[in-house]
């Protein structure tokens, strides 16, 4: 269908009128241009919001007690109590679909005092106590030595693994870490490891002043005993989290003599909920992008549609004469349909060329100026291209249809008597 | 080589009806050059688009090459067209832009010629012709004579059984008309069968027979004396020679 002879025709029918041309393959390059960039924008508004997330897996919720709203049971309302230890075991084993449950306490905080001591400097950093299991919910990029692990824990050692942020405020440059002592709250630790946040996007400053220690350790230095000061909990892929908290929650309450019905006394944030929003969010800005992107593309492709209708008006004497040349109907429709398909379709890739280009220009200067906030990474995936393309298909056979038809419904006859 | 019997054509325009062609007769045998003439309104138009199937008859029967043609859908006509007849216009009808090879190659890239052979033939036809050296030439930078001979040169390109002219020196001046028909006549010498569509009576002298269409009816169909428009070309010559002196 597409040989050389065909090229040639069509190549020369469009180079007839080079302005022209030019002008109504602007329309559809404008539409493309506008649709692929529309959703890289959206995509960068999604990337931006969803790097708050950080790579704190999904399917998660935090949950940590507040005082109880009710009496029960004999035991007053206003009530305060704690998780303990026994409680991670218990929403393991009773509790199904649950993937990690990893119980956490704090010490230090957002503008609190120096708490640790290395030689002669000092600092004023977060201090978690946590299981093995916490780098899986929360990805971290090991640099140096290791996490906290099982043997750790059993052991109660008093060991902590660092991040950037403290190694920058506590050694000097080039300084040798594992294997030093830093003293938090009066307690020697031994650094067995340096990390820093897979992916940290605003709070990565936070995120590096922060020190590790095992769960256990924690307990038992700080005169926590077996209390815990709040859990994350992940559900296993498949399961959302939101569909087994209520479970977890009435395990809690019947473990700590809480009313059923006393919804205030147990703390949680679900991220899983939060992420799911955000996702339907940018589902529906993807396809406000789409829908918009597509109606701007229509009008270019009226456009294309409306200057072949001229087109076939202006060369219907050309093509009175081909048909007596021997022109089949058919050879024209396709030579009109052709046409305006190849101008469809190479505007288009100009189009998608030029919003990469636009997209690309944009992650330099993002890139170069530092983040932003909500926004990262404007891209579109090839899937989007390929989608571009077919609507562009699709749009130039639709813009060709009507001018093809129009072009043969005349008699040759007829076609040759016009001056 | 054409057979008419009894060709009959109205035209309908709202509740009038224009009766142009009231009974058509008449044969052509391979190699005749004839001129059909008549005044304005005649139907030798109407006629010459029946024979060349760009339009068809109401009534009567119609043989072209031994083939009756009727019932035709446009794609069997486009197929006939192709195989059977080159037109030549009156205003040459040539798309301007293309180059005269490209103009005079399209019946064959119609007819499914491959490239290579499309050129070579196209070529041969713009040599008889004369117009080799101007095979990339658009028609804008073609004189009214020149274009008119690309014209021929596609009509040619297909090796159709006839050629149909519309007026064929209409738009030119009597010098290029005469150098138009002594082309003519020579690929008629060849054995090319050709109708000429003509309101000029000096045109018509240099054809082999003048059929005279009145109000949709042949009025008379004869032979005449061929002038050879070479001969015309000589004369009128001289005549200019010597009036200078």
């Amino acid at each position: 269908m597409f040989n050389r002879d065909r090229w040639d025709e069509i190549l020369e029918a469009l180079n007839a009128n080079k302005f022209r041309t030019f002008l109504t393959a602007f329309g559809v390059f404008w539409g493309i241009t506008i649709l692929v960039l529309l959703l890289a924008l959206t995509n960068g508004l999604k990337n931006g919001v969803t790097a708050d997330f950080g790579d704190f897996a999904t399917n998660s919720m935090f949950m940590w007690t507040q005082g109880t709203s009710k009496p029960y049971k004999g035991l007053p309302k206003g009530r305060y109590f704690n998780y303990k230890i026994g409680d991670v075991a218990a929403i393991k084993s009773e509790i199904p679909n649950i993937k990690y449950v990893s119980p956490r306490n704090q010490l230090g905080g957002y503008n609190g005092a120096n708490n640790v001591v290395r030689g002669t400097k000092t600092g004023a950093f977060e201090i978690y106590g946590d299981y093995p299991e916490y780098i899986k919910q929360q990805p971290m990029d090991i640099i140096q030595g290791r996490f906290i692990s099982y043997s750790d824990i059993e052991s109660k050692r008093k060991i902590c693994v660092i991040g950037t942020g403290v190694e920058r405020g506590l050694y000097d440059k080039g300084e040798d870490i594992l294997g030093t002592y830093v003293k938090i709250n009066g307690v020697n630790f031994l650094v067995v490891g340096t990390f820093k946040m897979s992916n940290s996007q605003g709070d990565g400053e936070q995120e590096a002043s922060t020190i590790y220690i095992p769960f256990t350790t924690f307990g038992q230095a700080f005169n926590r005993g077996e209390s815990v000061g709040w859990m994350a909990i992940t559900a296993e892929d498949g399961t959302s989290i939101t569909t087994l908290k209520q479970q977890i929650f009435d395990l809690m309450k019947s473990r700590h003599t809480v009313a059923p019905d006393d919804d205030r006394a147990i703390g949680h944030f679900d991220l899983s909920e939060q992420f799911e929003r955000v996702n339907g969010l940018f589902s529906i800005l993807t396809i406000v992008g789409y829908f918009v992107g597509a109606l701007v593309l229509m009008s270019g492709i009226i456009g294309i549609s409306n200057i072949m209708l001229i087109v076939v008006k202006e060369r219907t004497k050309e093509i009175g004469v081909r048909r007596a040349l021997g022109a089949s109907p058919w050879m024209i429709k396709s030579q009109i349909l052709q046409e305006s398909l190849i101008l469809t379709i190479l505007s288009g890739m100009v189009g998608i060329s030029f919003a990469a280009f636009a997209i690309w220009v944009m992650n330099t200067i993002l890139d170069n100026a530092g983040p932003v906030e909500n926004f990262a990474n404007p891209s579109v995936s090839m899937q989007v291209v390929f989608t571009a393309l077919i609507i562009l298909v699709v749009s130039g056979v639709l813009a060709g249809l009507i001018p093809a038809n129009s072009a043969t419904k005349m008699k040759p006859v007829d076609a040759l008597r016009i001056e | 080589m054409i057979q008419i019997k009894d060709l009959h054509k109205s035209y309908h325009m709202g509740s009038n009806s224009l009766h142009v062609l009231k009974g058509i007769n008449f044969d052509v045998k391979q190699g005749e050059l004839v001129s059909i003439m008549g005044s304005s309104g005649s139907g030798k138009s109407t006629l010459l688009n029946i024979l060349g199937m760009l339009d068809e008859a109401d009534e009567g029967q119609y043989i072209l090459d031994n083939v009756p043609i009727k019932n035709l859908n446009e794609k069997i006509a486009a197929k006939y067209r192709n195989e059977f007849l080159g037109f030549i216009f009156q205003s040459f009808n040539l798309i301007n832009y293309k180059s005269a090879l490209d103009n005079v190659s399209m019946p064959l890239y119609y007819k499914g010629v491959k490239r290579k052979e499309r050129t070579e033939r196209a070529m041969h036809y713009l040599e008889k012709v004369g117009l080799a050296q101007w095979s990339h030439h658009l028609p804008s930078e073609l004189s009214g004579g020149q274009k008119q001979r690309v014209a021929i040169a596609r009509a040619l390109a297909s090796d159709p059984k006839v050629l149909l002219a519309d007026e064929p020196t209409g738009a030119l001046d009597t010098k290029t008309s005469y150098e138009v028909m002594e082309l003519i006549q020579g690929i008629n010498d060849e054995g090319k069968t050709i109708l000429v569509v003509t309101h000029e009576h000096d045109i018509a002298q240099m054809t082999k027979r003048i059929v005279n269409l009145k109000d949709g009816l042949i009025i008379d169909d004869s032979p005449v004396e061929q002038i050879r428009a070479s001969e015309q070309i000589r004369l009128s010559e001289q005549l200019k020679d010597s009036q200078h002196v």
